[in-house]
């Protein structure tokens, strides 16, 4: 029994077969993006509340939010997306060097997008809007005081759903240089490429959180305010 | 004769628990049986921690005033009992110990799918587990087991967010556990072994793995926000930093309400085994018992708000809340319909699990009809938060969870670990637990419905009496709990060798040798027949209740021989 099971490569040893082991990874990978979704959950059903309760404060604090830096990672994300799912197909043509190609350019993306978080973020903590640690005093001039509490209720929603969004991107840049070390020393083949499908999958999970985080985040004073 | 051969081969036969016994060999384990023993021991601290306790709590009360502890202390007490009961102990009990045991073997496959993961699961909630010590030995918390804020949030002194960390790792290994469960059911199934052909535990164990899948992570996302909130000083559930209390309410119920069947589910799936195993009968109505699980999995997301009648809750929503939760009896009573339809006429042999299955069905019952007193919109005003509460939900979770987990451990203690446990010493505990639960718990509904609040320290002298009731009956219950602990553990050393199939079960565990091999069979099962298909069943059926009891032994003694024929061959 445990023979037949060590000739084949990549096949663990309680696997009847390795079309077994591949569904095992699929579903598993597609069970655990559903957990993802009920813990991102959470926070969106803590946006919807918020914005119904404090619909100025979210416009106000909306306005301190960069749409041209927010929208050029959309985009980066988006074309990330399409060079992942690239990698998956020549994974399963078994083209080495694409697939270690397309990699890296998914990995470049991603690090594109944590450089523009990070001067985001930077901007935010100069200018005081960190809604814990040396949050800005209520300060007529600045912003109106009624709102001031109800801003700092939209920013810790917004580093709080970025800030884990963020997370998920910096684990998912490590699979991604995981996959690439493997996919270099020859690892995948045509036969067995699941890693980069499941990873794939996630990728796309943490975009698609991005696409709803983008609007309803950055573009809400757009559609409140009538543009600006 | 027989016994001395079984002995024999026993040595020479290499079994999970023989296989190697370094101790690196059992902490690097990947296989789902031993990885099931560690989590056995863990919980067993675990559940002795909160049983002390819980005595902490029955001794304070056994006079009106506060003469043993101060409010204070009284308030940490009763959160470290629900809270490490409830986290620590009853939530991984059935599913990371005889589900992590059984349910490979029941499908016929050689481990989970994810072992490594299985693995992983355990030393996540050894870390919480740890950190929760560690919250422990710095005072405990005080805030009730549901975290409450602003309470838990500005106002407490103790460890919350210490705590909260505690959880939310916890969390994890809950989720991992469900999803490795989820994806082994779906693919590691033996060939032949169809989905309605799978045994009810496992069934029981998806809906399980369900709920721990979509409900965990929100109370992970919760207790995170929570303590953000105490650190930061943020509003996000303390009005008066803009934040809303009652968001936390029903963050905190959509998941914790789920969770009491993550609790009861899986206890269910062993009842079902132990009932259609002890009367030798399949179980009635298979499909319906399959499915009502599932019901009660997807029916327990669509009732948190039953726990929120007194709070700002709309009131539209509080009728929709109680017309569902409601709704969510139907499945409870068809498995209660159905396995004592299942007794009936059967061929009962009234040995240790049995009787835990019978007292499952008696409290069980008590513990969900009283629940449908406080789903009712009205009564629930009087009755939230009194002891009637308590009681109800300790007829649920003790008597009826905990119930299952003992009776479970009696069926497959034989199985788990190749010895056979004193049987009249597990009859006398099963019937002392008994007794000494409903002295414990019944009083309570009485006091409740009087009156008595829930979580004082004091309290009007006209409870005494029923309040010294109950603090006796968990003296027996005690005693109760302590004897299984000794006589399992004298049985490890001293135990007769338990046969391959002691209870004449059906079944793919009661196919491989007791204790399993590290692969769990050494042969590629196959299923050819539906669950708890009996042979003879007909002939039990049609013969005279003497006569039941003499074929019984007879196909006992049968089997006893069989196997050690197979022994002797091997």
């Amino acid at each position: 029994m445990a023979e037949h099971a060590s000739h084949v490569p990549g096949l663990a040893h309680h696997f009847v077969n390795m079309e077994q082991q591949r569904e095992a990874g699929t579903i598993g990978m597609w069970i655990f993006l559903l957990t993802e979704l009920m813990f991102f959950g959470g926070l969106f059903l803590a946006y919807a509340i918020f914005r119904v309760t404090y619909p100025d404060g979210f416009l106000q604090g909306s306005h301190l939010l960069s749409v041209p830096l927010g929208g050029l990672n959309t985009v980066v994300l988006i074309v990330s997306s399409l060079t992942m799912a690239l990698a998956v197909y020549y994974s399963q043509m078994g083209e080495k060097k694409k697939v270690v190609g397309f990699l890296v350019l998914t990995l470049l993306l991603g690090l594109v997008f944590l450089v523009v978080k990070y001067f985001e973020y930077k901007e935010k903590f100069e200018h005081h809007l960190f809604p814990a640690m040396g949050f800005y005093a209520p300060d007529p001039s600045h912003l109106a005081v009624q709102y001031h509490q109800q801003v700092r209720v939209f920013l810790w929603i917004y580093f709080a759903m970025t800030g884990l969004h963020a997370l998920h991107m910096i684990i998912g840049a490590g699979i991604l240089l995981t996959l690439i070390i493997m996919a270099h020393k020859g690892k995948f083949t045509r036969e067995y490429n699941s890693p980069v499908e499941i990873s794939g999958l996630y990728w796309h999970f943490v975009d698609i959180v991005w696409i709803f985080l983008f609007p309803l985040l950055y573009l809400t004073g757009f559609h409140v305010g009538g543009g600006h | 004769m027989a016994t001395e051969t079984l002995e024999m081969t026993a040595e020479k036969r290499v079994t999970y628990l023989n296989v190697s016994h370094t101790v690196k060999s059992w902490l690097l384990t990947l296989d789902h049986k031993r990885i099931g023993l560690l989590y056995l021991f863990a919980i067993s601290f675990f559940f002795l921690i909160g049983g002390i306790y819980a005595t902490l709590i029955r001794l304070e009360l056994v006079t009106p005033q506060g003469d043993l502890m101060t409010a204070d202390t009284y308030n940490r007490v009763f959160t470290m009992h629900g809270v490490v009961m409830i986290f620590f102990f009853l939530i991984p009990s059935i599913p990371a110990v005889l589900g992590n045991f059984l349910l490979p073997i029941m499908l016929g496959a050689k481990d989970v799918a994810f072992p490594r993961l299985n693995l992983l699961s355990w030393y996540v909630f050894m870390v919480g587990a740890g950190l929760f010590m560690l919250t422990m030995i710095n005072g405990g918390i005080d805030t009730g087991w549901t975290f409450y804020p602003p309470y838990s949030s500005i106002y407490s002194n103790s460890q919350v967010t210490l705590a909260g960390v505690a959880i939310f790792i916890t969390g994890f290994s809950s989720i991992l556990t469900g999803l490795n469960f989820m994806v082994t059911i779906h693919t590691m199934r033996a060939p032949g072994l169809t989905w309605f052909r799978l045994p009810l535990f496992v069934w029981a164990h998806y809906a399980t793995s369900l709920i721990q899948i979509l409900g965990t992570p929100v109370i992970a996302i919760t207790v995170l926000a929570l303590a953000l909130e105490r650190t930061f000083q943020i509003g996000i559930f303390d009005p008066k930093l803009g934040g809303d209390p009652v968001l936390f309410q029903h963050l905190f119920w959509f998941y914790s309400h789920p969770a009491v069947y993550i609790m009861i589910l899986p206890s269910m799936g062993v009842i079902s085994e132990i009932i259609a195993n002890m009367t030798r009968k399949r179980v009635f109505g298979y499909h319906f018992v399959a499915f009502s699980s599932l019901a009660i999995a997807v029916f327990g997301f669509l009732v948190w708000g039953h726990h929120m009648f007194t709070s700002s809750q709309s009131m539209y929503a509080g009728f929709i809340f109680s017309i569902i939760s409601y709704a969510v009896a139907i499945p409870s009573a068809i498995k209660t319909f159905n396995w004592t339809a299942t007794i009936y006429k059967g061929s009962v042999s009234y040995d240790t699990p049995m009787i835990y299955a019978l007292a499952f069905l008696g409290l069980f019952t008590i513990g969900g009809m009283t629940g449908l007193f406080l789903s009712a919109l009205g009564l629930d005003v009087h009755l939230h938060d009194t002891y009637f509460v308590v009681a109800h939900f300790h007829y649920v979770m003790v008597g009826g969870a905990l119930s299952g987990y003992l009776g479970g451990m009696h069926f497959w203690w034989p199985k788990i670990t190749g010895k056979l446990y004193p049987e009249v010493w597990g009859r006398i505990s099963a019937v002392i637990i008994f007794l000494g639960f409903n002295l414990t718990f019944f009083p309570q509904f009485v006091m409740g419905y009087l009156g008595m609040p829930r979580r004082y320290h004091a309290y009007v002298p006209e409870f005494q009496i029923l309040h010294v009731l109950s603090s006796a009956g968990a003296s027996i219950l005690a005693i109760g709990f302590i004897m299984p602990i000794i006589y399992f553990a004298w049985s490890i050393k001293y135990g007769q060798p338990a046969p391959n199939n002691p209870w004449t079960a059906v079944g793919l565990e009661w196919q491989t040798t007791s204790p399993p091999p590290p692969e769990n069979f050494n042969y590629t099962p196959v299923v050819e027949t539906e669950a708890y298909e009996f042979e003879h069943v007909e002939e039990i059926k049609n013969a005279g209740a003497g006569e039941v009891k003499r074929r019984h032994k007879e196909s006992r003694k049968k089997n006893a021989s069989r196997q050690s024929k197979n022994c002797q061959t091997s």
